[in-house]
């Protein structure tokens, strides 16, 4: 028997009281747990998932839709930009690098993504199985991808169109895959890369089918013949599907070309201020820079995270009254206890300590609940929400500034504590044990 | 002599002090004080007990002056030397029956009997895991003695013990303070105006206000 059970055996004493206040300080650090969780991960691999990119052009449109779209592949693009403007940004001397990217189409909601092995490298990808694609239609798949697509080395599928799914697929061609990515927490965990050209090729079959549509209405069992006229008509020499890609810069075409946006990396400082200017007045294109987009994002955010935090203050803080009022009230009804106590021997002090060791356990209980409910919360949201944003987000992690959730639950339960303390200490025990 | 007290007085905030007759008692000896309600039997009794000190006089428990210990020390006296039985038993309802002597143990800083022994000779062995709300009234008062003398004091008071129990409890509670004083050499004091307990104790003290 010690201070610490006795202050256990009165609060599970009052099993209903001791719940409903811990469950409702629990809500307020849970909130708290939230944000902070959900807070830091974004950051990190917002930040994380835009290093090295210093600039993207893509059409004119929203700049934060560009960034979005072309960096973290959540929003849909801004549109196309021909590969010719786009190959001019490429030759100006104040760029370094630039990865261009060919969006449109997914696989069961995971995107579609052309480009070339430089963004493998933008990555640091290293592969958990086989190599980077080298001929059209070779994917490789990212790990969250390739685990929830179920498929490996060697299989096969076909893309839908757009980038979300519910769209009629590309049953013409079918993606090999050719490798498979190990994790990396970055955005290419969720992706299917492969090469401009097979994205290319994708979207030519769909259009000149529907010319060909448009022309003869073909009857079914002609469809071979034209396929064959389909693919005739981009493979001058021979087949195309048979050339190996670029895997660097832009591939080559004789035809008109588009690309969705490029990723650029500054070749010295100067360029961060006249490329953006340069870009948004003297072409049709848009340049956008991500740390800057994503600030102003979380600017934007920031007003619902206030209003949040502002909710789990609130919180805390009832939680807080409800706990003292129940401390104040109890002790009342064990005045008598608290004579007995000291009629037992226990000191002043002791007496106190027993109160506030009653309010924090209970607040102590209340932050481990809230830190519990926090992640048990975000793991729900993560797992009814997959594909989206939200995905992102690893609720099993545990960060060190949850500790300052056990500051606050022990700071709740000191100041609930104080009046019902020093009350305590002022019990006079003859006064109290000669009343009947 | 294990206790002497000499020339008590308290005085109440605005009331006119009460003198106290001498009290003085050996180990083992039991004493019954009486006195009409309102004579300061139960002042009479907290002094004893330290939880009140006295204006004047002082009470010598084994060689030690409780009017001259202070705060803690004195708590700290009252829990290892000092057994109270109250009015009504006044247990921790949140603990169970044996946790209840336990705590007296805690507080006392000492390991005098052992409570399972005890409760056994109060014939309260079935009942020491009991939730004290199902206990009955002469199943509490015998946990409260239980409790008074889980430390074995040296001195055993007792404040009406007997005022709510039937006949046969209330001579079973008597006799047993007595035996169990007895047992640890203790020296009991029981107040009461209780005219059963009467005729269980032979000396007597009356108070009467002055």
């Amino acid at each position: 028997m010690n201070l610490l059970t006795l202050s256990w055996k009165y609060l599970s004493f009052r099993p209903l009281s001791t719940g409903l206040n811990a469950i409702l300080l629990a809500f307020g650090l849970a909130i708290i747990t939230v944000l902070l969780l959900v807070q830091h991960q974004f950051e990190q691999k917002m930040t994380r998932d835009a290093a090295g990119i210093d600039l993207v052009v893509g059409a004119k449109g929203s700049p934060l839709q560009l960034i979005l779209a072309s960096v973290y592949h959540i929003d849909f693009p801004t549109g196309n930009i021909k590969m010719e403007e786009a190959q001019r940004i490429s030759r100006n001397r104040l760029v370094k690098q630039v990865i261009p990217l060919a969006m449109g189409d997914n696989m069961q909601g995971f995107r579609i993504v052309g480009t070339n092995h430089d963004y493998l490298s933008l990555y640091e990808v290293s592969f958990a199985t086989g190599k980077a694609w080298e001929f059209p239609f070779e994917v490789i798949l990212g790990s969250s991808a390739a685990q929830a697509l179920g498929l490996k080395l060697g299989d096969t599928f076909t893309g839908s169109h757009g980038i979300s799914v519910g769209s009629h697929d590309h049953d013409q061609q079918q993606f090999k895959v050719t490798g498979i990515l190990a994790p990396t927490g970055k955005v290419v965990d969720r992706l299917v890369l492969t090469s401009i050209e097979s994205v290319w090729y994708t979207h030519d079959e769909q259009g000149e089918e529907s010319i060909a549509t448009e022309e003869v209405a073909l009857p079914l069992e002609e469809g071979a013949t034209h396929e064959e006229e389909a693919h005739d008509a981009h493979s001058e020499a021979m087949d195309p599907l048979k050339v190996p890609v670029a895997t660097q810069g832009f591939p080559a075409s004789n035809q008109e070309r588009e690309v969705t946006s490029l990723l650029v990396r500054y070749r010295n400082p100067m360029a961060a201020i006249q490329l953006p200017r340069m870009i948004n007045s003297a072409t049709s294109m848009q340049a956008a820079s991500p740390a800057f987009e994503m600030s102003r994002l979380f600017e934007l955010l920031g007003v619902g995270i206030s209003l949040l935090q502002g909710l789990a203050i609130a919180l805390v803080i009832i939680a807080g009254l409800s706990i003292f009022i129940a401390l104040y009230n109890s002790l009342k009804e064990r005045k008598y206890d608290l004579a007995i106590l000291r009629a037992l021997g226990a000191s002043r002090a002791q007496l106190v300590t027993l109160v506030f060791l009653e309010g924090i356990s209970l607040t102590t209980l209340g932050a481990l609940l809230g830190i519990a409910f926090g992640h048990g919360f975000l793991a729900i949201i993560v797992e009814l929400t997959s594909q989206e944003v939200v995905s992102l987000v690893d609720p099993w992690v545990f960060l060190p500034e949850e500790g300052f959730i056990f500051g606050y639950a022990l700071a709740v339960g000191m100041l609930a504590s104080l009046i019902p303390a020093w009350s305590a200490y002022q019990t006079s025990i003859a006064k109290q044990l000669t009343k009947t | 002599m294990l206790l002497q007290t000499t020339s008590l007085r308290f005085a109440y905030p605005g009331q006119a002090p009460i003198s106290f007759p001498d009290i003085s008692l050996a180990g083992g000896e039991a004493l019954l004080l009486l006195g009409q309600s309102g004579s300061g039997k139960t002042t009479l009794l907290n002094l004893l007990a330290g939880l009140l000190t006295p204006s004047q006089g002082t009470v010598m428990l084994d060689g030690v002056n409780l009017s001259a210990l202070k705060g803690h020390r004195l708590d700290l006296f009252r829990g290892q030397h000092i057994g109270i039985v109250f009015q009504k038993p006044h247990l921790i309802a949140a603990l169970s029956v044996k946790q209840n002597l336990e705590l007296a143990q805690f507080f006392g800083k000492k390991k005098g009997l052992s409570p399972a022994d005890l409760l056994q000779d109060l014939g309260l062995a079935a009942k020491a895991t009991a939730a004290i709300g199902t206990l009955s009234e002469g199943e509490a008062q015998r946990v409260s003695i239980a409790r008074a003398l889980v430390n074995s004091p040296k001195l055993i008071l007792a404040d009406e013990p007997t005022s709510s129990l039937d006949d046969l409890h209330a001579q079973r509670v008597i006799q047993l303070l007595k035996a169990q004083a007895a047992k640890i050499g203790a020296a009991l004091i029981i107040v009461t105006h209780d005219q059963r307990v009467k005729s269980e104790v032979s000396q007597v003290l009356e108070v009467k206000s002055v």
